[in-house]
């Protein structure tokens, strides 16, 4: 599903991340954890091409992302869901027109736009919000928004970056909730969190970065005794 | 292909209503400008005609006849001229037809020209060239002709006028081009002011994997429809003022340069498919230019 193999990151003196690598397999759930700078935004960047790396292959789906053309960016995006820790959705789409955005842009026809994007609406659990427009929705609202968009259109796999940074611990825990029910149907999820608890309580798989290196990898481990 | 046209223009449709602030000051840009141009335009048009006036007006020349020249002698005369391949009409005209040209000239004031007895006028030929080029060797032919007064044509003065024309229309080309890049940097500005207040918009966008040809194609078709709407403003707004001038001017015109305006109706037709071509592609340019910087990945 996804592979890193030795990727190396600098920005001039600065590690990025050095020599990672890692076999994420279909179906995962995967926390990232590791201090601020440690690497994860870095990780997450490259697999997503917003960044190239220095050296090393990175793979998604047998694609090889390190030598992507520029023109393929846009086709690597739509095979993957993204949602923020700012959720970014569009201020002046509602929440329908938000979802539907996502659909918009693989050229989707109304027909099918009009009847999927009710369907993960009522998924993530906003069904009733559809016509609001994003200011006027709670965080946790808008973050379920953020991943009804990201889903949509099925991708094989969902990224999360800090998707809960900015909710309240219960609210937290209703979004962590609706991601395991998203992974329970078979997307991949690569969580960047720094939320302890969560992390402990979910019982995943755990990858700690640190300095640009990867340290751990559990199974079913817990966020680390240091931080 | 065409879902995705349909999506811009949809989108752009929403956007301009959307974004009303933005488009009014777009829309009030664009329409200054080709407001202005426009201006230029009529000028040019009706210098174009006002010239093609004089050429035709002062193409002729005219031959005194002494009075002791009879009708026959000048008959001859009209025989030679008119067998010159230069020479388009030469036509005899009598005092009297002369006497009545010129109260004709003077209008309402023709009465002043009662007390004029008897008739000072001479009798006269009135040579049109084809070409006016052409005049001078005319007029040595003429000069040989035994039995004529005087000789008069405006060859210098047609010329002067003529070169001044040329130099207005010149002039005014340079000022439409100067004008039309002066639109396009004022549009790709604006545009650029709404483009930068959806910066984040497009960076999202682009997060979910939207092509950069689906990003622009909205801000594209926004671009073209507030260039067809200022098009479509500033062509009616041309033709109410254009009209005003015909309507205070045309006598006017007409008495002080011996030329009409150009009609509107002809006017109006053309500055409207000329506005809304320039408008169109003034906006989607303005959208294309101001869009560069952020779609580079």
């Amino acid at each position: 599903m996804i592979v890193y193999q030795n990727v190396t990151k600098y920005y001039g003196n600065n590690i990025g991340i050095e020599n990672v690598n890692i076999h994420i397999n279909k179906g995962d759930f995967v926390f990232l954890v590791g201090p601020s700078g440690a690497g994860k935004s870095t990780f997450i960047k490259l697999l997503l091409k917003e960044l190239n790396a220095d050296s090393g292959s990175i793979k998604m789906n047998d694609m090889e992302i390190t030598n992507l053309s520029n023109r393929l960016i846009p086709k690597l995006r739509r095979s993957t869901g993204i949602v923020f820790q700012d959720f970014r959705l569009l201020p002046k789409k509602t929440v329908f027109e938000n979802v539907a955005f996502a659909m918009e842009i693989i050229h989707m026809s109304s027909r099918t736009i009009r009847r999927q994007v009710p369907q993960v609406l009522s998924l993530v659990g906003i069904s009733s919000k559809a016509d609001k427009y994003p200011h006027e929705l709670s965080a946790g609202e808008q973050q379920r928004v953020a991943i009804a968009r990201a889903i949509v259109n099925n991708p094989a796999v969902l990224i999360a970056d800090e998707p809960t940074g900015n909710l309240d611990p219960e609210t937290a825990w209703d979004i962590m909730r609706l991601l395991d029910k998203i992974n329970r149907r078979g997307t991949t999820i690569l969580m960047v969190t720094h939320a302890k608890d969560i992390v402990d309580r979910m019982g995943k798989r755990v990858v700690a970065i640190e300095k640009g290196r990867i340290v751990r990898d559990d199974a079913e481990g817990a966020y680390g005794i240091n931080d | 292909m065409i879902r995705s046209i349909g999506y811009a223009i949809k989108q752009a449709v929403t956007q301009v209503f959307r974004n009303r602030t933005m488009t009014i000051a777009s829309m009030f840009s664009i329409t200054a400008m080709l407001l202005i141009l426009g201006l230029f335009f009529i000028l040019v048009v009706n210098v174009n005609l006002a010239s093609e006036n004089v050429k035709k007006q002062f193409d002729s020349i005219q031959l005194y006849l002494l009075e002791t020249t009879d009708k026959n002698t000048a008959q001859g005369m009209i025989d030679s001229l008119n067998s010159m391949p230069e020479v388009n009409e030469a036509i005899y005209v009598d005092k009297d037809t002369a006497m009545q040209e010129f109260r004709n000239s003077w209008g309402n004031k023709a009465y002043l020209l009662d007390g004029v007895d008897p008739n000072p006028l001479p009798n006269s030929i009135k040579i049109t060239v084809s070409n006016l080029e052409d005049a001078d060797l005319v007029v040595e032919v003429a000069k040989t002709f035994q039995g004529v007064e005087d000789i008069k044509y405006y060859q210098t003065e047609v010329n002067q006028v003529l070169k001044i024309t040329d130099y207005i229309q010149v002039g005014a080309l340079v000022i439409i081009v100067f004008l039309i890049f002066v639109s396009v940097v004022v549009v790709s500005n604006t545009v650029k002011l709404t483009v930068l207040a959806r910066e984040r918009e497009i960076s999202i966008m682009k997060y979910i994997g939207a092509t950069n040809w689906f990003i622009r194609g909205p801000f594209l078709a926004e671009g073209m429809l507030i260039g067809c709407f200022s098009a479509i403003l500033s062509a009616g707004l041309i033709s109410f003022i254009y009209y005003k001038i015909c309507e205070l001017f045309s006598l006017r015109a007409l008495a002080l340069l011996s030329t009409s305006l150009v009609p509107l109706n002809f006017l109006i037709w053309n500055l409207v498919w000329i506005f809304i071509s320039l408008g169109v592609c003034i906006g989607a340019f303005g959208s294309i230019v101001s869009m560069r910087r952020f779609l580079d990945t």
